[in-house]
């Protein structure tokens, strides 16, 4: 790195400390087992290829990429809603930059852009509450996606749009959940874990108490962990533990930033704005049900489905697409048909190859050459 | 994590077939990726404009054409202007017009000579904002040393440009030192960086206050010219190629040469130079800072027994103390840009996709 440093990131980027938690993992490894651990956060598989963790793994040691990629679990027509707003007289659409890039039925909301439609990238919701405030005689309306962990800050910007009375914004909810489809995961039978890497951010609004029915229900350990390489080597490294153990359990690799309780006041603003839907398509995925949030009925006139027509209409996913089963973590994004070549990042089909959190993208931008490992 | 597998390998060596191949434009119409110095900007160049106007010297796809005369070994070169905002720390649109075609010129081994200027102005701009850009352009291209030639003036209702859009061209004189091209990389030649990554890029994207971030950011926009002629003396025919790391930065212009050479380059993350605001904004916006824009910073990639004198004299020239030597060539994987990263494993270094700053420069 160049002269000075920033404290309190880059001790948790110290190569030195990352051979020793490399050592100690391969200690940790029985010969001959194979260790499939799933990483559930699209954070985690970004950090994973962009500092090249995994180069640090035994070979008997194999991370598996879960669903947990806000952009990748959007399914085509919620684009097409989306791009539906965007061209509505009026309306300035504002969203995060990856979800520009998603393709819809017929093109993405960067297309819609080319073609005339006002959308602009937005680092966070209250930049869209600033930007109607700006602009009286637009309706802004904010794309919000994301998990527990973004859902507060939009959950905030909306108390705050009611507080002040800003009529001409609005919010696009697609906020989801971790745990429906971490259960879902679970019941499906095609896939075999040792254990899982769990969310950090969304933890810290959440708490790690959702997460005990892994061990209870499916008998597997799960330790939350941050989002540094030392965060994951050492996540992983007492999961081997647990593993070694015969323990089970819900583990806190994250304790600086994720407290045991979650975030109560986050989850009471939640409580406040959202209110669950009974189902929601998930991109590969599926309906799973109670598994997404829409806004309550005391925030629907700030509810931009109500406020404008949506269409509604469900897509089927491109058949040559198999973002779902690497959602899923059952097949590795080169194992699926069309991964870097029909499908890339400046040309995607799936979600998956979208998103920096993807793990398409993630493998093909970061991961993609020919490596030589150590063989354990 | 296991080896490579069999049917890994053979998806592997399938998509860098399919990257070998010329880029086919095909989009619909052209959207702001196509702007932003990556693989869409590649794709609309090799894909549209470089079979349309094909010609020995437009092929070789340098900074400039290279283009003799009577006997003159001439590199011609043009460039655009549309950033938004027009001032910002460290520079503004006027002295970037001017900048950036003389380091064009530079980059192609040629001496800056003389430019033009061609302004396009939107209806309502201030006398005093035109005044102050052509006071900025008068006094980079006196620091330069090339003179303003020739120019154009027009106008366009409110609405249809934003403030100004200037566009420069210009006519540089080889040097006969110099023997650069993007196919001469060999495996053992060292990469070189001139100084500190992202500055400019970083600069405009706090300029715009989007942000809400503080920070003391300065576009490092200058003239690369005297650096360029300190390198040409100390390197010579060593030097095998030069290039402004402008839209796409660092990252970009190296996955270009790797291709252009059919080499492998390894960086060494904890090499790269990047001053501490540029890297604390880096890390908050999620960017990495050797994709953003300079204004002011070459690679040079030079031959190994000149590698030591070339990094002596880029720090002895103008803007060149921060310069470093960021990685080495290699010949495998062919094409490919590598990265040791700090924390010890390794990863591609691929060219920019998505658009994480529109118009910077």
């Amino acid at each position: 790195m160049s002269d000075g440093g920033m404290r309190f990131v880059e001790e948790y980027r110290d190569p030195a400390l990352g051979r020793a938690l490399a050592g100690e993992i391969l200690a940790a490894v029985e010969p001959g087992r194979h260790y499939k651990l799933m990483e559930v956060c699209g954070g985690h598989t970004h950090s994973i290829y962009k500092y090249g963790v995994d180069d640090l793994l035994p070979q008997n040691v194999e991370l598996v990429h879960g669903p947990g990629c806000p952009v990748c679990v959007i399914p085509m027509g919620r684009v097409d809603d989306g791009i539906a707003i965007a061209r509505e007289p009026g309306v300035l659409f504002t969203c995060f930059g990856d979800m520009m890039r998603v393709p819809g039925a017929d093109g993405s909301l960067l297309d819609a852009k080319a073609e005339g439609a006002d959308v602009r990238m937005v680092y966070s919701p209250l930049d869209a509450l600033r930007i109607a405030r700006e602009n009286p005689d637009r309706e802004v309306v904010f794309f919000a996606i994301g998990f527990e962990t973004t859902a507060p800050s939009t959950a905030l910007t909306l108390k705050r749009a009611k507080a002040e009375g800003i009529g001409n914004f609005s919010v696009m909810c697609n906020h989801v959940l971790i745990v429906p489809p971490l259960r879902a995961l679970l019941e499906s039978p095609d896939l075999r874990l040792d254990g899982f890497v769990g969310p950090g951010h969304v933890s810290t609004v959440v708490g790690a108490r959702p997460f005990d029915f892994i061990p209870a229900d499916y008998g597997k350990p799960i330790v939350i962990a941050g989002f540094e390489p030392l965060d994951i080597l050492h996540a992983i490294r007492m999961l081997l533990a647990q593993l070694a153990d015969g323990r089970c359990e819900v583990e806190n690799q994250y304790t600086r930033v994720v407290p045991w309780e979650g975030n109560p006041r986050a989850l009471e603003v939640m409580a406040e704005v959202f209110a669950l839907r009974p189902h929601f398509e998930w991109r590969g995925l599926g309906f799973i049900s109670q598994s997404a949030l829409r806004l309550s009925d005391d925030y629907a006139d700030l509810d931009a489905e109500q406020r404008f027509p949506v269409p509604g209409v469900r897509v089927a996913d491109p058949k040559a697409c198999q973002c779902g089963e690497v959602l899923k973590g059952v097949i590795k994004p080169y194992e699926c048909k069309v991964f870097g070549t029909a499908c890339t990042p400046e040309r995607p089909i799936g979600t998956c190859m979208v998103s920096s959190e993807g793990a398409c993208a993630a493998y093909y931008n970061y991961g993609r050459f020919a490596r030589e490992r150590e063989v354990v | 994590m296991s080896t490579v597998s069999e049917r890994e390998q053979k998806v592997l060596d399938m998509i860098e077939t399919a990257r070998a191949k010329r880029a086919r434009f095909r989009d619909p119409r052209i959207t702001m990726a196509h702007g932003a110095g990556g693989k869409a900007t590649q794709t609309l160049i090799e894909g549209l404009l470089a079979p349309a106007f094909s010609s020995p010297a437009l092929d070789v796809m340098g900074d400039a054409g290279l283009v003799s005369a009577s006997g003159a070994d001439l590199a011609l070169t043009t460039d655009s202007f549309v950033v938004t905002p027009i001032r910002f720390p460290g520079g503004s649109i006027g002295e970037l017009a001017v900048n950036g075609t003389v380091n064009d010129l530079a980059v192609a081994g040629a001496r800056p000579l003389a430019m033009t200027l061609a302004m396009v102005l939107e209806e309502g701009l201030s006398s005093e904002d035109l005044g102050a850009e052509v006071r900025a352009i008068a006094g980079a291209a006196r620091e330069a040393g090339v003179e303003i030639v020739a120019g154009d003036t027009k106008v366009v209702e409110r609405g249809h440009a934003d403030s100004m859009y200037l566009t420069t061209t210009g006519l540089g004189l080889r040097d006969p030192r110099a023997s650069l091209s993007p196919d001469a990389l060999r495996p053992g030649d060292h990469l070189l960086v001139s100084g500190p990554v992202g500055a400019h890029g970083m600069a405009i994207m706090l300029a715009r206050g989007e942000f809400e971030l503080g920070g003391s950011i300065e576009s490092d926009t200058r003239s690369l010219w005297p650096m360029v002629d300190a390198l040409l003396d100390a390197a010579g025919e060593d030097l095998r190629c030069l290039r402004d790391a402008t839209r796409g930065g660092v990252a970009s212009v190296l996955n270009e040469l790797a291709r252009a050479s059919g080499v492998a380059m390894i960086v060494r993350e904890a090499a790269v130079p990047v001053a501490p605001a540029v890297r604390g904004a880096s890390e908050i916006l999620g960017i990495d800072p050797l994709y953003v824009a300079n204004e002011g910073v070459l690679v040079a990639a030079v031959a190994p027994e000149a590698a030591e004198a070339a990094l002596a004299a880029m720090r002895a020239a103008p803007g060149g103390d921060g310069a470093a030597e960021i990685g080495v060539v290699r010949t495998d994987p062919p094409g490919m840009v590598l990265v040791e990263t700090a924390f010890g494993g390794k990863r591609v270094m691929d060219q920019l996709v998505g658009d994480p700053l529109p118009r910077i420069c």
